[in-house]
């Protein structure tokens, strides 16, 4: 799988995206400056989590607005799979590549914590490896994880089984799971054309059993069997 | 010539923040707080001299970058 | 342009320099200063760069050993961890800032270390911090807690590392003035260590980073200076982060050493510009001339004493090879920051200081730190703490009292601040907060590094040599316990004012007690801060020397969690004294039951605890120990208590005949570990312990979902994990949300 991660200054999840990558794509992903406004031919297109420019306007505002974020869209339209994740997913809101918008926790601080998040639907290229109703283990680390969007756009959300993954409680574990205050507990959403995902927990951190957990492998996965059927 | 732009919530879009401050405001003894709800002010300068471009340039800017509209509001002040 | 300005007593005063201090100066130049040198002195020869008070004693401090690199003197200590790769750390206490603003105060506190750090070519890996805060029922305390841990995290999370271990405690000692240490470590390539020491004649003096403003005018001396009533309007000196900058200067410094550019480099944090300049050439023995008109300034009409005082964050000085100057500013423009040729070396061994054409500053640059006071201030020692005589009272109920002690300030789970810090990023995280110490992997290799920072003020105060030494062995115990080999110390000594013979004695005290141990368990000081002067208001703070250690994992799969991981397995308490435990003063419960500091702190036996690890550390490696918990404060119940709520299993514990109840389960006896194996490894680890000498008696055995002390109590581990989890929350929600 030939992949590429955009690093905006800033970015801090870049450097363990990379090596989810290397290790389950087998190939290092090419590094994609936010200045450059070309991107390589690749299968997938990664926003990885981080600061970017600091979020000092508002988390992901001014990335959304950087040079290789027109070519992003672009290979967006034509079906390039393109995954956000949490700085990441942030940026996808911001350019209108997902609707609604990432605020402040609810609990107004930031958490990292082991959350439990539900796979809600199998039917997208990111999950497909997945059981429909798993429930895996997943870090979130996040200070804007709150998703918001209006009754109509979450309507349509749910509709057309576009929420991909909910936070939900881990076993034994007394929280309901929803760390942020996310609406209807959202932790993930794909496009209208199920090409785009963002969601705030960080797959990327749980690659290896050394890491505590695997569960974050077969989304990774479920892209390379979609290269491998779709060749 | 320097212009002022303020970006508030708008309205019905939750403000844990503002809900904070005005919890804490009410702590600290304030009587009669309502409804507390922040924002951001970005003071500007722009090299321009006509009012209506200036206004028509500030606008632009919160569309594309200081407002996400999908949330928030702007108002634009040109002194 | 400005009139000359006078040099007056009250000025001299001002700047924190004595009457004979200022005399020295005199007699040194040979004439008046300028009001720039007088700053330059002021920020010199304050206690923080200088060291004045602290220097004689922290040289007793052993700060050699096999695998040590550097040792103190540089901006972190550096040791070799095999592969080729070094480990590179340091703690440093960003306490007054912090106490005017807690979330800048503690950001900036963390953004200093870690510049500190990959200023010598590593990057930053790991992070920890070790707080300490009023009582909770202190008007104040409750707003600095949620501002020091916001600031800590906001700094720590943008930047991206991870942090992996930490303390917090609470204290009417702290009441007006908390401690905040921060650490960081950082992996370099051994053979690629870059430092402050600046070497050939006409060099270009490079400026780095982001823009000088004037912040923190004064802050190294306000590091230094006491608080008193009315210092909360200290406010504008207290300097802001950003992170986002200091990432980026992070990625051009790594990015420009790798070029082959840097010949010498030096973060500005104390004293900036001043500080970080006069270093290099004094080490380099060498001259430096600056040109403060090309110093990039972020505010207008800026004087020459404002721009070598000021704090900005987020900056750095360098001495490049200049035949890659244009390889080094593209590398810089490209990552957005300023690059500007500030200075030259010379061979004439001045720090000369040049702004409009005028010489604002001409001093001989050796003397400025060579000449710096050494003093050697009066001391006396505290007698120690009479032996408790009198018998401690048992609890009427045994669960009553454990489920108070989780419940406690002190004891409670720090959930609640450690999940506003990122543990995960890097990907490299095995053990998080929460257990004995925070282990990374070292990527590209198959080992891992432990980070665990301790120290027990109570027993500082009661005994300040045997207070030292106990946060020593607590440290080497904790890396111990995840199976590490402890390779080397940091220490961050906050005490109060050394003028007070008192104090000086808590300081020696501590330091001698520092050393006895570092020495005992070969466990080096390679780097460290003194904070003096900190209390408020006449009252001094507790004898807090925080020691942070990192240690060394072979084998990145062989390291051992607090958790139990079955049913059925025997739980061992390795170190044990008969009667399992002896030691009630000065204990967490004689504290949180009766309501008393009392007696003397446990004494640490260094021979026992260094066999007593070495044993423990050969089961973790060896894959035999299932789980292992040092005790520390709170004793047995706590230890066992942490281990049930860390894994959901219960625990039944058998205490024999003739064992007293009260020590065995809340004493804080010294070097002893609760350790589980498996039922089938009983017989030949029991032989192994008898081999090593070290008393390892079986005192129950895993399973159920219930912590049985005996017959005396039998609590849910959904109960003790209440206990434990809500004091926190409830504590920080107690008067409505914090303001952002």
């Amino acid at each position: 799988m030939k992949s590429a991660v955009v690093v905006f200054p800033g970015s801090n999840r870049d450097r363990d995206m990379i090596a989810a990558l290397t290790r389950i794509g087998g190939s290092a992903p090419a590094k994609i400056w936010h200045a450059d406004s070309d991107l390589p031919k690749v299968d997938l297109i990664v926003l990885p989590g981080g600061f970017s420019y600091g979020d000092y306007l508002r988390s992901g505002a001014i990335a959304a607005r950087a040079p290789v974020m027109r070519a992003v869209a672009e290979r967006a339209a034509a079906g390039v799979p393109v995954l956000g994740v949490c700085n990441g997913f942030q940026i996808l809101c911001e350019a209108g590549l997902l609707p609604g918008v990432l605020m402040r926790n609810a609990s107004l601080r930031f958490v990292c914590r082991e959350v439990g998040l539900r796979v809600e639907t199998t039917a997208s290229r990111f999950t497909r490896n997945y059981r429909k109703g798993a429930v895996l283990r997943c870090p979130v680390a996040h200070g804007d994880g709150n998703y918001r969007a209006d009754d109509e756009t979450l309507a349509r959300l749910k509709g057309e089984d576009r929420v991909a993954f909910r936070y939900a409680a881990l076993p034994g574990e007394p929280a309901s799971g929803n760390p942020n205050g996310s609406l209807d507990d959202i932790a993930g959403i794909l496009n209208e054309r199920r090409n785009v995902l963002g969601m705030m927990p960080h797959p990327e951190n749980l690659i290896e059993s050394m890491q505590g957990g695997t569960d974050g492998r077969p989304l990774f996965e479920s892209i390379v069997t979609s290269l491998e059927k779709a060749a | 010539m320097k212009a002022r732009v303020t970006v508030t919530l708008k309205n019905g879009v939750l403000d844990p923040q503002g809900k904070a401050i005005e919890g804490a405001l009410g702590s600290l003894g304030f009587a009669g707080v309502g409804a507390v709800r922040q924002g951001k002010v970005f003071d500007i300068e722009i090299a321009e001299n006509d009012r209506a471009r200036a206004e028509t340039a500030l606008k632009a800017m919160c569309e594309q970058l200081l407002a996400n509209t999908v949330i928030e509001n702007y108002h634009i002040q040109v002194a | 342009m400005n009139a000359p300005v006078a040099i007056t007593p009250d000025l001299v005063a001002r700047h924190g320099l004595k009457p004979d201090e200022y005399q020295r100066i005199l007699v040194l130049i040979g004439r008046e200063p300028s009001i720039t040198e007088l700053g330059i002195f002021s920020a010199m020869w304050n206690e923080h760069c200088s060291y004045k008070s602290s220097k004689k004693w922290l040289k007793t401090l052993p700060t050699t050993g096999p695998r040590v690199i550097q040792g103190p003197g540089e901006n972190a200590g550096v040791v070799d961890i095999g592969d080729g790769l070094a480990v590179v750390f340091k703690m440093e206490s960003h306490n007054h800032p912090s106490y005017i603003e807690p979330y800048q105060g503690a950001a900036t506190g963390v953004g200093g270390i870690l510049r500190d750090v990959f200023t010598m070519g590593a990057r930053p890996v790991a992070a920890m911090n070790a707080l300490r805060f009023g009582e909770p029922g202190h008007p104040k305390t409750r707003h600095l807690v949620s501002g020091v841990v916001a600031g800590v995290g906001g700094y720590g999370n943008s930047f991206g590392v991870p942090t992996v271990g930490g303390e917090v405690n609470f204290h009417r000692g702290y009441n007006g003035n908390i401690l905040v240490n921060a650490f960081a470590a950082g992996l370099a390539r051994a053979d690629a260590i870059f430092y402050s020491k600046a070497s050939g004649v006409g060099l270009p003096v490079v400026y780095l980073g982001s823009k000088t403003g004037r912040d923190g005018m004064g802050g190294a001396t306000m590091a230094s200076a006491t608080f008193e009533k009315g210092s909360e309007e200290k406010r504008p000196t207290v300097q802001v982060g950003d992170p986002f900058s200091e990432k980026l200067l992070l990625e051009a410094c790594l990015e420009l050493m790798a070029t082959g550019a840097v010949i010498a480099i030096q973060d500005m944090g104390a004293a900036g510009l001043t500080c970080s300049a006069v270093e290099m050439g004094a080490k380099g023995d060498l001259g430096i001339e600056l040109d403060l008109d090309k110093v990039p300034c972020r505010e207008e009409g800026m004087t020459a004493y404002e721009m070598m005082l000021s704090e900005s964050q987020e900056r750095m000085l360098m001495v490049l090879r200049p035949e890659q100057e244009a390889e080094a500013e593209a590398i810089f423009r490209k990552w957005n920051l300023d690059f500007a040729i500030v200075g030259r070396t010379t061979d004439d061994l001045r720090f000369r200081v040049i702004h409009k054409g005028k010489v604002e500053a001409d001093l001989p640059i050796k003397e400025l730190g060579d000449e710096a006071p050494e003093y050697d201030r009066p001391q006396v020692a505290r007698p120690p703490r009479p032996a408790l005589t009198e018998k401690i009272p048992e609890p009427a109920d045994y669960a009553a009292a454990l489920i108070r002690i989780l419940n406690s300030p002190d004891m409670s789970s720090r959930r609640w601040v450690f999940e506003q810090y990122d543990t995960w990023i890097q990907g490299n995280s095995l053990v998080r907060p929460g257990s004995d110490a925070g282990v990374i992997r070292v990527e590209g290799t198959t080992k891992a590094l432990a980070f665990s920072v301790d120290v027990t003020p109570r027993y500082c105060a009661a005994d300040p040599f045997e207070g030292g030494k106990q946060a020593v062995a607590e440290c080497w115990r904790n890396l111990t316990a995840a199976g590490a080999e402890p390779l080397a110390l940091t220490d961050n000594l906050n005490f109060g004012n050394p003028e007070r013979p008192e104090i000086m004695g808590e300081l020696v005290g501590a330091i001698r007690g520092i050393g006895e141990a570092a020495r005992a368990l070969a466990f080096p000081v390679v780097s460290g801060n003194v904070s003096l002067y900190n209390e408020s208001m006449g009252t001094s703070i507790p004898p807090t020397p925080a020691i942070g250690g990192v240690g060394l994992i072979e084998d990145a799969t062989r390291y051992a969690t607090i958790a139990f991981k079955a049913g059925g397995e025997p739980i061992l308490l390795a170190g044990a004294p008969p009667g399992w435990g002896t030691h009630l003063g000065q204990s967490v419960y004689l504290r949180e039951i009766h309501g008393r500091e009392d007696g003397p702190p446990p004494p640490v036996d260094l021979a026992h605890e260094r066999q007593v690890g070495d044993f423990v550390r050969g089961l973790v490696r060896d894959g035999l120990a299932t789980a292992v918990h040092d005790l520390s404060d709170g004793g047995l119940a706590v230890g066992l208590a942490e281990m049930v709520i860390a894994s959901g299993i219960g625990a039944s514990i058998e205490r024999p005949d003739g064992v007293p109840a009260l020590p065995a389960f809340f004493g804080e006896d010294q070097g002893r570990y609760l350790l589980t194996i498996r039922a089938a490894d009983l017989d030949p680890i029991r032989e192994r312990a008898g081999k090593a000498g070290v008393s390892a008696p079986r005192i129950g055995t895993t399973g159920g979902s219930e912590l049985k002390l005996g017959s005396l109590a039998a609590i849910s581990a959904g109960r003790l994990r209440e206990a434990h989890e809500s004091w926190f929350p409830a504590f920080m929600a107690g008067e409505g949300p914090a303001v952002p």
